[in-house]
């Protein structure tokens, strides 16, 4: 085995691990730094495997911003935990079974010999020179171009959707309306009332000011 | 060199904990959230491999856009999240039944 292969297996195991206890832990928010931990990893293998630079897209747009807001948002909201957790076992089985199945249906696939290629060996090793980005970004300004524009439309939804669903008004809160500032008459601030005016009284005068 | 079986086979595995992990957390949605992000990285896995082995960079392009997708979606489902909590002050699945469904 070479070196490569060893740290290969060396992230795998780590990956496995942190994705097994992310699903079985009970705090949310240790499961949500597994969950980054894995994320971590699978960079780490992707990098193996040469592809960088979705590697650093993982940990730029996974780590950084992705599970930052689920970790906001599991610190912010109060959750009861032992009430989530209550009948687990009762799950556990049946998620044990449904995962049996489906290693065993991919590893099936894998291992069949039907579809007429070799998946034993690699990739072929680039050149030292060779760099993912530049040739991801050719593709992808060129022939990918629509798909990347409607790729920055659709996050830009996304900003819209989340804002838009989490922005309240709270019924005490005190705030400036400026069209209303604005749209105000004179007729509705100041009221003009006609007082009689008062005939004055020497007897009803302050006692200092009355002259010597 | 990697061989091609052993990244499918850890893609496997990390698929199948996530879809165990959607059966164990069933009530939680914050940690059946996660688990869709997982899966999301199984698959992205796949496509990384695949692209690698077959010489195509357009798997990498895909993975790109999944990730993307996948940005979007945790944003807004975390968005939701947040509404339905300070509705009902839960985030129990089993809660949502407003529909009967």
């Amino acid at each position: 085995m070479t070196l490569v292969q060893v740290l290969f297996w060396v992230f795998a195991a780590i990956l496995a691990i942190s994705a097994l206890s992310m699903i079985l832990v009970k705090n949310p928010v240790h499961a949500a730094l597994l969950l980054v931990l894995s994320f971590f990893t699978s960079a780490a293998i992707w990098l193996l495997i040469e592809a960088e630079f979705l590697a650093v897209v993982l940990i730029l747009v996974y780590v950084g911003a992705v599970m930052v807001l689920f970790l906001f948002v599991v610190m912010m909201l109060d959750i009861n935990i032992e009430e989530l957790r209550a009948r687990v076992t009762r799950y556990a089985l049946l998620g044990g079974i449904a995962a049996g199945i489906v290693v065993f249906e991919l590893v099936s696939v894998v291992w069949s010999r039907s579809l007429g290629i070799d998946v034993t060996t690699g990739a072929k090793a680039t050149a030292a020179t060779y760099s993912n980005t530049a040739e991801l970004g050719q593709v992808l300004y060129t022939d990918y171009v629509y798909p990347f524009e409607l790729a920055a439309v659709l996050l830009l939804i996304a900003i819209v959707a989340a804002i838009s669903l989490t922005m309240r008004k709270r019924a005490n809160l005190k705030q400036q309306d400026i069209a209303r500032q604005v749209a105000v008459r004179r007729e509705d601030r100041v009221r003009i009332v006609k007082v009689a005016a008062e005939r004055s009284n020497e007897s009803q005068a302050p006692a200092s000011e009355k002259p010597q | 060199m990697i061989p091609l079986n052993w990244l499918l086979l850890v893609s496997g595995v990390l698929f199948a904990v996530s879809v165990a992990g959607m059966f164990i957390n069933r009530k939680n949605l914050i940690l059946l959230l996660m688990c869709v992000e997982l899966l999301l990285l199984a698959v992205n896995f796949n496509f990384v491999a695949f692209s690698r082995y077959l010489d195509d960079i357009n798997g990498q392009i895909f993975v790109f856009f999944v990730l993307t997708v996948a940005a979007a979606e945790s944003a807004i489902g975390l968005a939701i999240l947040v509404v339905l909590f300070r509705e009902r002050r839960s985030i129990n699945v089993e809660d949502l039944s407003t529909l009967k469904g």
